[in-house]
């Protein structure tokens, strides 16, 4: 099987399963408990939390660990505006959001806070001047992705990030695509906030942090017993964790360039075929490519590829099941009808370049086929 | 291109006459434990040390050196060959790298080899002129620069260097002889084994211990600013001593507002006895005057009774806010301000005597023969090495 459905979920790195089997049953203790068993729980997951930190460039404390990227974009940005309430009640985040920032945006403005949703342009990038338009004395968070996850789209994340330096609104950066992928410092920049996902960077389903800057506070989602801090309550995940902080540090080893060469080279192949049109501008992350192949539905292609052995999705796997058509096509002003045939490969440190050749191989062999069939029919 | 060696400036060290090399060769030991990485040689010469990375990463190894003590300063070096253009090259390259904020720069050039075509002059000329096209904003100033490129023309090859670090100061940690160091768990006592470590001296630490008062967590504290302090240039013996008995024993015995008094007296008597055994020259603690009710000029005195050696205490004189803000540059605050037990807040007497009678203390524990205890204590003692060996945990993650 060729799989091309990274930005949906990675297959876990061996030693990262290793990890967890072994910190899973070493270290079952709960990590609050006194004695010396959950100390040492307690020891794996601060020493986890360090590694973490220190690869990131961040402070021990700045980490919370949560289950992934939904729970750390919705503690990031229900929390902030929570805390934040008294100070305003405007968000700015953009339309082409994962739906659990822009669906936590909307379930705030169903309490009262009002939410500027900013279009990108046709490239799918937001423009940093457009944010700026938006913001005003109300505005309490700012909330952009770093990587869009269906085109792969690069947000000019440190322009924004210049731009609110003189701004108090809270700084949310959903960085589940971009991690170990597109380089992000943390320093000197205004990034308050940082959502992480496990299994995006071939660690675990489950897991998963939130960079929480020192200074800036957020109101947790879950009452109970005040782990991570207070701001996340519930006996901590050690063995997942573990396993995390590993998947973190493998990520040192990749290069992302590698990734870069793959898609360059499906794309300069796409840009030959008469039938193709290519989603994702030339500034994207290296591991996405979204293309439509014209008067075909993208699931038919889906299907179709998968009985070649390649595994791809269309749009963005939390979108899929719904069939609507994607959101962020749709705001890029892609026609719902291309909309509709759009494919999304995604990439790994494990996926090589002849997995690529034979990935446009099956392409030219499935979609003439198809194409015959389509126009038996009609 | 990268980094082939790294150039580094003693400090007071420098101001050694015959005895230098004693010195040099120490900090030497103490780098290379600390980088722990077998590509790596260093030379030591008498007056400047080089590292040769060997293709180990300079940014790993620039975390590490900051903070050993007896390095004024360190300077990645770049290597070339005499070709003209590469050299231009690699300078342009360096001062691109140090160039943010920055606008004035000058070339210096030292011409070891004489058969070297262009002569120092013109080799300056060369090497700025072409920083100088290759980059904006940037101009020459050879009085006050920003930015000083250096580049050393030798038969084998041509050094250049242009970033400057500091170092830590200081003498290399052991080449002052060996002390021991009463370490709390407390904000203070990490801070003056620091200060220590830094003056040359090579550290045993003393911990007391009073299981089931005190739990594991506020040991392995202990473990870990001892392990955090060995970043500084020298292994650290950690002697952990159980302490539950004879403060059980001072606790019925002594009268309550002395207890305290007497508790320290015999830490001082253990850490004395420790000192013996491992040939140290004296005992360092974290006291600061009048900071707690142990800490006044009567306290001391009161506890330094029960030994002659020397008592090192580089805090005696600073503020709790100084303390603080070393504990922080040298990474053991955050471990400090851990909320656990120690066997010091526990038995704590709810009015310790600020000013206590020798006379009165030496009395009351007239009535008890402490020796057999201590000698029990000591001979139960566990020693940790540190820094500790890659764990299970690091292997985990």
């Amino acid at each position: 099987m060729i799989y091309f459905d990274n930005s949906a979920t990675t297959m876990p790195d061996e030693s990262v399963m290793e990890t967890f089997l072994k910190a899973g049953t070493r270290y079952f203790a709960n990590p609050s408990s006194l004695h010396t068993p959950g100390m040492e729980a307690e020891r794996l997951i601060e020493k986890a939390r360090a590694q973490i930190a220190g690869l990131i460039g961040a402070a021990q404390d700045e980490i919370i660990f949560t289950s992934g990227g939904t729970e750390s974009n919705n503690l990031a940005i229900k929390g902030t505006a929570a805390f934040y309430k008294g100070r305003g009640r405007h968000i700015i985040t953009t339309s082409i959001e994962h739906p659990s920032v822009y669906e936590a945006c909307r379930d705030l403005e169903k309490e009262g806070f009002s939410i500027t949703f900013v279009n990108p342009d046709k490239n799918g990038v937001v423009q940093k001047t457009d944010i700026e338009k938006s913001l005003t004395k109300e505005t309490i968070l700012v909330s952009v992705m770093h990587v869009n996850n269906e085109t792969g789209a690069l947000q000019p994340i440190k322009e924004i990030s210049e731009m609110l330096l003189n701004h108090r609104a809270v700084f949310h950066v959903d960085n589940v695509q971009g991690f170990g992928k597109v380089p992000l410092s943390l320093n000197n920049t205004s990034i308050d906030l940082l959502s992480v996902s496990g299994h995006k960077l071939h660690g675990l389903n489950g897991t998963g942090f939130l960079y929480k800057r020192t200074g800036v506070n957020v109101a947790p989602l879950l009452s109970g017993g005040g782990q991570e801090n207070g701001l996340r309550s519930g006996t901590e995940n050690a063995a997942g964790i573990a396993s995390l902080a590993r998947a973190v540090r493998l990520l040192q080893n990749d290069n992302p360039d590698e990734l870069r060469c793959i898609t360059q080279f499906i794309r300069e192949q796409l840009e030959s075929r008469k039938w193709a049109v290519i989603h994702t501008p030339i500034q994207a992350a290296p591991h996405i490519l979204n293309f439509s192949a014209l008067g075909l539905k993208g699931e038919v292609l889906v299907h179709a590829l998968e009985q070649e052995g390649i595994v791809v999705s269309t749009t963005s796997a939390c979108s899929s099941k719904q069939n609507k058509p994607s959101r962020t096509l749709a705001a890029m002003n892609v026609s719902s009808e291309q909309a509709a045939s759009a494919i999304r490969v995604s990439l790994s440190r494990y996926n090589t370049i002849e997995e690529a050749k034979q990935f446009i191989d099956a392409l030219d062999r499935v979609i003439p086929v198809l194409a015959k069939k389509r126009n038996e029919r009609t | 291109m990268n980094y082939d060696r790294i150039l580094i400036r003693y400090g007071e060290m420098s101001t050694k006459g015959r005895n230098r090399s004693k010195f040099t060769n120490k900090m030497k030991s103490n780098i290379k434990r600390l980088l722990s990485d077998d590509r790596i040689q260093i030379e030591a010469q008498r007056d400047r040390m080089f590292i040769y990375l060997n293709g180990a990463s300079f940014e790993k190894v620039k975390v590490n050196l900051a903070d050993v003590s007896g390095i004024q300063s360190f300077s990645p070096v770049v290597k070339t060959s005499q070709e003209l253009n590469e050299i231009k090259a690699a300078a342009l390259e360096l001062v691109k790298r140090s160039m943010s904020g920055k606008t004035t720069f000058k070339v210096e050039t030292r011409r070891a080899d004489k058969t070297f075509p262009l002569d120092t002059h013109a080799l300056n000329h060369a090497i700025g002129g072409h920083v100088l096209r290759g980059t904006e904003q940037l101009t020459v100033d050879v009085r006050n620069p920003d930015i000083t490129l250096v580049v050393e023309v030798r038969k084998e090859a041509v050094y250049l260097s242009c970033e400057t670090y500091p170092g830590a100061g200081g003498l290399p940690a052991g080449a002052a002889g060996k002390a021991v160091l009463l370490l709390s768990g407390g904000l203070d006592s990490p801070v003056a084994g620091y200060m220590m470590m830094k003056r040359g001296v090579e550290i045993e630490a003393v911990h007391f211990f009073s299981p089931p008062y005190t739990s594991e967590r506020a040991k392995q504290k202990v473990v870990d600013l001892a392990d955090t302090l060995t970043k500084f240039g020298g292994n650290i013996r950690l002697h952990i001593v159980p302490f539950t008995h004879i403060q059980e024993t001072i606790h019925k015995q002594v009268p309550e507002n002395y207890t305290m008094t007497s508790t320290r007296r015999i830490m001082m008597r253990i850490a004395d006895r420790i000192r013996q055994q491992t040939g140290s020259l004296a005992l360092v603690t974290g006291e600061s005057l009048g900071q707690v009710a142990s800490q006044t000029m009567e306290s001391m005195a009161a506890i330094n009774d029960v030994t002659n050696t020397p008592v090192l205490r580089p805090l005696i004189a600073s503020d709790k806010l100084d303390i603080m803000e070393i504990a922080r540059k040298i990474g053991t605050h955050d471990i400090s301000i851990l909320p656990f037990e120690d066997c010091c807040t526990i038995f704590t007497p709810a009015a310790p005597k600020t000013r206590p009678k020798t006379e009165k203390v030496q009395f009351f524990e007239s009535f008890l023969d402490f020796d057999p205890l201590i000698d029990q204590a000591i001979h139960d003692t566990e020693i940790i090495m540190l820094p500790k060996k890659a764990t299970e945990l690091d292997d985990l993650l």
